[in-house]
């Protein structure tokens, strides 16, 4: 394919950059970088993050094939010219690079700060972490002009028990004419305090990046590690990392489909998906010693093994779940007044969910058939048996039904692996790095929201010099501003719900 | 519908069909919790949850508390939107710089008497993200505190165990030493 062979080509004649595993990795220029812009511009290739480190800046696409590679631009005089400029989906990342890296995105149309909201005691903390006194900035929303039009300012406090962050709604009437999000509220600095980090506390805070994908960002940094130090895991616990992996999206598909119908004013679906969430959890508990799985899988394995009666609790588990599924997922969609608040509702066109590179359940609602399992995919996915599921409504509705299709394949996929679980050992302690230069590690793991990317770069004594990690929130909070508007204002808690991006994710 | 809605009539709550040892365990707090939300609370208890800077983990084991079988409704015990009309304020999170101001905000609009709860491992000290340039590092550095609950996530059993301490350190509902200007 002629996209391919674009990227390949730039890959080729920029300067290969070996140390970077497993994704092929190479220093360009002014002219291959905008090259690559085009091809994100044309939609041939995607973008899987943007970040700044030592004096440059990485861009991950993953090209028409699904084969993920990182160009690196060198910011002489602190800048570089804008992805941004071009391709939408770049901005935010752009700004964040900005203000936490200190390099200037030559060209880039949004001069406003969004993670840093002046109330840090530094300035760009990636970078050169200059102090300053803390001066709370203002933030100029997007102007909306029109007869009759007004605001309605919502947070960063919320009325119900979720994360915090602004939103600024113009309405006409009930219907929202603009959205605009301002984040950054959760930013704790965790990729500062992962500059430096042993591998284990790293791993600490990887896991913390978003709590409801913590098993998700354990892998996604476990594999990058891996990767970068040229280590290998045990098939047990590859295979275990897996089943962790789907009974998190589990917990998380049957809490949020349950979320979403209590949105909708039907409380009763809400109890019945609360209580099947709570018995994953509860097994997970008694199977790994913490409900959320937190801190269990670490670079070289899993800290510990499944115990001796693990296995037939699962098995029972997901017995269970295919026995009382089916009729909760029968009473969604024979349930008019439900259906009548889902169909229909925030709409997400298939075109931009394909140039912001959604994933997940956004993605695959709106027509993008991209699951990190498959591609690029990792082991043992390649030896197990799913679909993904794909709709082209881009509703509500069928953000839903994207999740109860996954939590169907979920759960045959879990069958698969407790059928086929090999025995052996868990973890294999990663060997001292037999090599006095630095290496960089990327992975890109799906978690139940989506693509979670992780990238490190670990120095000759093994320890992490810097991680980047991106949650797949970064490509759908901009994209839930496109699906409400037109919405009523009263229907913006089930679009949000449907999307359920991560503030902590994004803000890190 | 009508069929789930039978079932549940002939088969009595979900409630029961929980693991015994831990529900037994939920059954005796629950006795307790009750009793003392009766004496001082004259039964309800009001909660305003402010995530200040979590992973969100705390925020899902505090949700967890509302399904069916923690059911943390029945004693009285219940979640409000707004801090108007909130008796206590459970926050999250190791408070971020960014967020301290609409805490601290929310703290002021909540009327006394109140108290505030810590919930989770960075709310106490700033738990992993202490020493961080964007964390005040644990909500005492933000406000005054009655009560830590510790885990990283309390799990909702260690969230019910809490507040039936927080309960039972409450003098009176409307006088003692906890009341603030
Ligand atoms: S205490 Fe742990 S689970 Fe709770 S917010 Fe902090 S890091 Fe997350």
């Amino acid at each position: 394919m002629a996209a391919t062979k674009i990227l390949r080509d730039i890959l080729a004649e920029g300067q290969a950059r070996p140390a970077h595993r497993p994704w092929p990795c190479a220093a360009v220029g002014g002219e291959a970088w905008e090259q690559a812009i085009s091809l994100l511009q044309e939609e041939q290739c995607t973008l899987l993050g943007l970040w700044g480190d030592q004096g440059m800046v990485h861009l991950a696409l993953l090209d028409a094939d699904g084969k993920p590679a990182i160009l690196s631009h060198p910011c002489e005089g602190n800048r570089y010219p804008s992805v941004g400029s071009r391709h939408g989906a770049a901005i935010r990342l752009e700004r964040a690079v900005r203000e936490l890296s200190g390099f200037e995105p030559e060209g880039l149309p949004d001069w406003r700060d969004w993670l840093d909201h002046g109330t840090w005691p530094l300035q760009c903390p990636l970078g050169p972490a200059e102090p300053v006194s803390a001066a709370p900035k203002t933030y100029p929303f997007l102007p909306a002009e029109g007869e009759s039009l007004h605001q309605i300012p919502v947070g960063p406090v919320h009325a119900g028990i979720i994360e915090p962050g602004h939103f600024r709604f113009t309405a006409g009437g009930e219907t929202i004419v603009r959205l605009e999000e301002r984040l950054g509220y959760t930013h704790k600095g965790i990729e500062s305090l992962m500059a430096g980090a042993t591998v284990e506390r790293a791993a600490v805070l990887a896991g913390r990046a978003s709590g409801d994908s913590t098993v998700a960002y354990a892998l996604a940094f476990a594999r990058a590690v891996e990767a970068a130090r040229g280590a290998e895991v045990p098939a047990r616990a590859v295979w275990l990392r897996a089943l962790m992996a789907e009974l998190e999206r589990l917990a998380n598909h049957l809490g949020d489909i349950g979320a979403i119908c209590n949105d909708a004013a039907f409380a009763m679906l809400h109890a019945q998906f609360g209580f099947l969430r709570e018995q994953v959890l509860r097994v997970a508990d008694r199977c790994f010693g913490h409900r959320l799985m937190m801190d269990r899988v670490v670079p070289g394995g899993l800290r510990d093994d499944l115990p001796e009666e693990g296995q037939g609790a699962i098995g029972g588990l997901v017995a269970e779940l295919g026995r009382r599924f089916p009729e909760l997922v029968e009473l969604y969609e024979n349930t008019a007044s439900l259906q009548d608040r889902t169909v229909g509702t925030g709409v997400l066109p298939a075109g931009l969910a394909r140039r912001f590179g959604a994933g997940g359940y956004v993605g695959r609602a709106s027509g993008r058939a991209f699951d990190a399992r498959r591609t690029p995919g990792y082991p043992p996915y390649d030896e197990l048996q799913f679909e993904v599921p794909v709709r082209e409504e881009g509703d509500v509705d069928a953000r839903v039904w994207i999740r109860i299709r996954e939590v169907e394949q979920s759960l045959a996929i879990v069958g698969q692996i407790l059928e086929r679980l090999p025995a052996g050992p868990v973890h294999t302690p990663l060997a001292a790095p037999a090599f006095a230069e630095e290496r960089a590690g990327a992975a890109l793991v799906e978690g139940f929201r989506g693509d979670v990317l992780a990238w490190v770069r670990t120095g000759a004594d093994g320890g992490i010099l810097r991680c980047h990690l991106r949650d797949p929130s970064w490509f759908q909070w901009p994209l839930l501003e496109a699906a409400v508007e037109g919405n009523i204002v009263a229907d913006f808690p089930l679009c949000n719900k449907s999307f359920n991006c991560s503030y902590s994710g994004h803000d890190l | 519908m009508r069929r789930m809605l039978f079932k549940s009539l002939v088969y009595g709550p979900l409630t029961e069909a929980a693991p015994p040892r831990s529900e037994a365990a939920v059954a005796e707090l629950a006795a307790r919790v009750d009793q003392a939300a009766r004496a001082r609370l004259g039964r309800t208890l009001a909660i305003r949850e402010v995530d200040a800077g979590s992973c969100n983990a705390c925020e899902l084991e505090i949700h967890a508390l509302n399904n069916v079988l923690y059911d943390l409704e029945r004693f009285g015990i219940r979640f409000v939107a707004s801090p108007r009309h909130a008796d206590v304020l459970l926050v999250t999170g190791p408070v971020t710089t960014n967020l301290r101001q609409a805490l601290e905000r929310t703290y002021q609009a909540t009327p006394d008497p109140k108290w505030v709860v810590a919930v989770g491992d960075c709310a106490r000290d700033g738990g992993v993200f202490a020493g961080s340039y964007a964390c005040v590092g644990g909500v005492s550095a933000a406000l005054p505190v009655d009560l830590h609950i510790s885990g990283c996530p309390p799990t909702p059993l260690a969230l019910l165990q809490g507040l039936l301490a927080l309960l039972e350190s409450v003098e009176s509902p409307s006088g003692g030493k906890k009341v603030r200007d």
